[in-house]
């Protein structure tokens, strides 16, 4: 390469460089991972546009964006999961609602979903000025890249079970589970977080070194606002046995984001809040025995379905609906095809013993 | 599955502009008013009225009957869906061939590859109808697809790909002058899936 033409290269590499930390400088501050984001509150077109890695391209994951792993997590067909999460240096949350917590301008999460060690979709949640913006990445077949996948969604990207695939969701259905009123990500909660694991929590992933949780974010004094005893008496669902702990656990990871009181079906089914579960899980759990529910169990006498009876599993409208994975019926309604079993078994065993604390 | 959304979206708009064609008296005929269960807006439920009454919401919501003049929505049943005792055989196999859908004769059932599907009571029953819903949970729906704006996806041959583009005025609108009606408690039988849906 001659002189000439190294100089010339050198001042287009300079000026792309330009480009995309202005880019960056726009959307995410100077010393963050970039995002290129040419459209505002549009989230980019490739992951790798995301600030996701190190040199903008599929591969090594950059050390500012930290992994977790939320202590009860959302079942999905049994896809590997790994999430990291971005928290934009000098900011911190407000910790004030303990369990909702206000998110910088500039965090971003990212959930990818693997099967068999290769990534399938990775789903990333982005603060922006004006609010949450929510997308999916559809990756490639030999795991290389990972494009933006269509609003509508895109169903069976992969089999998770003969004749059924898992289906990357549609915006709507993101909104859906993060809401439409006061969106939020899921899953980075200080119960999510807490040094109190639950042992017997359904699929529970181990913490690891270098993982974010409530004690790194206290000690890098990211929670201002949080309660003074938050790590010495850390949040846990409060509940009188174990294996009531772990179904409450489930059902608020699982259900939680939608049954939570609030919003378009607060007067319909169960509300399990964390809020709640903290101070009286055992309470959560005994609204559910008896409470009748609109959704009819077939076979049942019109109008007497309950979500819980204790004792009669076949008589539980949230069991028979996590057993199904019927379109009319399935609980979740979105977001899986395959039954969970190790759910179904736990919940079984806790609605089979006949009391409820 | 793209083409058979397609054909059943296609359907779905083929099936209410027949019906639509069908509707001819008789929709000025809703159950009176007798008490609001919500403070309701006068001019927002005279509008809903008026749209529920021009986008065939009857077509499918209200039981149809054979009358001296042919089949007509029974308007003493307006809008409380597919009537609970009028309980449904399993649809018959239908011939290879270009027929792919069946209805009830009340209007109110419907089989096809989506499973069997029955329309819902409109009216604001707290059991049965939309009496627990708010206008938010009729706008997710209409703009979600999904049952209650977060459930299972509404069934075919509703179109709600249409009434999506309603705007949200209009469509809390519609969700007053609903719930503006006597409600009438009817339990809908819940939608059957088709034998290959699964566990």
């Amino acid at each position: 390469m001659t002189r000439r033409v190294r100089g010339a290269f050198a001042v287009v590499l300079a000026a792309w460089g330009c480009a995309v930390t202005l880019q960056a400088g726009l959307t995410a501050g100077a010393d963050a991972p970039p995002v290129v984001a040419p459209v505002p509150d549009l989230a980019p077109a490739r992951l790798a546009e995301t600030g996701l890695y190190v040199d903008g391209q599929a591969g090594a994951i950059d050390a500012r964006n930290q992994p977790f792993t939320p202590q009860y997590v959302l079942w999905t067909d049994g896809l590997e999961k790994q999430r990291w999460v971005y928290l934009p240096p000098g900011e911190a949350i407000d910790a004030t609602d303990e369990h909702a917590w206000e998110f910088p301008v500039g965090t971003r999460f990212w959930k990818q979903f693997s099967r068999q060690g290769r990534p399938v979709e990775t789903r990333f949640s982005w603060r922006t000025a004006s609010g949450w913006v929510f997308a999916s990445y559809m990756w490639n077949e030999d795991g290389t890249d990972a494009r933006r996948a269509d609003e509508a969604g895109v169903p069976g990207v992969i089999e998770v079970a003969p004749g059924r695939g898992h289906s990357i969701p549609s915006q709507t259905d993101c909104t859906a589970c993060h809401g439409t009123e006061r969106p939020s990500p899921l899953g980075f909660t200080a119960l999510q977080l807490s040094s109190d694991r639950d042992p017997h929590a359904v699929h529970g992933e181990a913490v690891t070194p270098g993982m974010v949780t409530l004690d790194t974010l206290v000690a890098e004094g990211r929670l201002p606002g949080a309660r003074a005893d938050l790590l010495t008496r850390p949040p846990r669902i409060r509940a009188s046995d174990p294996e009531t702990r772990a179904v409450l656990g489930y059902l608020a990871s699982n259900c939680g984001a939608c049954h939570n009181g609030r919003g378009e079906i607060a007067a319909f089914g169960p509300t399990i809040r964390e809020a709640d579960l903290v101070v009286d899980g055992d309470a959560v759990a005994r609204a559910l025995v008896g409470q009748r529910t609109k959704w009819q169990i077939p076979g049942v006498p019109d109008g007497e379905s309950v979500l819980v009876a204790p004792g009669d599993p076949d008589a539980s409208a949230v069991l028979v609906r996590m057993r199904s994975r019927r379109p009319s019926s399935q609980m979740p309604p979105l977001g899986t095809v395959v039954r969970d079993e190790a759910a179904v078994d736990l919940v079984t065993r806790w609605i089979a013993r006949g009391r409820v604390p | 599955m793209a083409r058979h959304t397609l054909t059943t979206g296609l359907l779905a708009l083929g099936f209410v502009a027949f019906s639509g064609a069908l509707t001819w008296h008789g929709l000025n005929a809703a159950p009176a008013v007798d008490r609001p269960a919500v403070e309701l807006d006068a001019a927002a439920v005279e509008r809903g009225a008026y749209l529920v009454k021009t986008m065939g919401c009857h077509d499918c919501h209200t039981p149809w009957t054979m009358g001296p003049r042919g089949p007509e929505p029974d308007m003493s049943r307006a809008l409380t869906g597919h009537p609970a005792d009028f309980v449904m055989p399993p649809p018959p196999p239908l011939p290879p061939g270009p027929w792919l859908w069946l209805g009830a004769a009340t209007n109110t059932a419907f089989a096809g590859p989506w499973g069997v599907s029955f329309t819902a009571n409109l009216t604001p029953d707290k059991e049965t109808g939309l009496g627990n819903w708010t206008a938010e949970t009729f706008i997710a729906m209409l703009k979600t697809g999904r049952h209650e704006g977060k459930g299972r996806a509404v069934l075919p041959p509703m179109p709600v790909q249409v009434y999506a583009e309603l705007t949200e005025e209009d469509m809390r609108a519609v969700f007053a002058y609903l719930q503006s009606l006597a409600p009438v408690h009817n339990r809908v039988p819940q939608p059957i899936d088709p034998p290959e849906a699964g566990q």
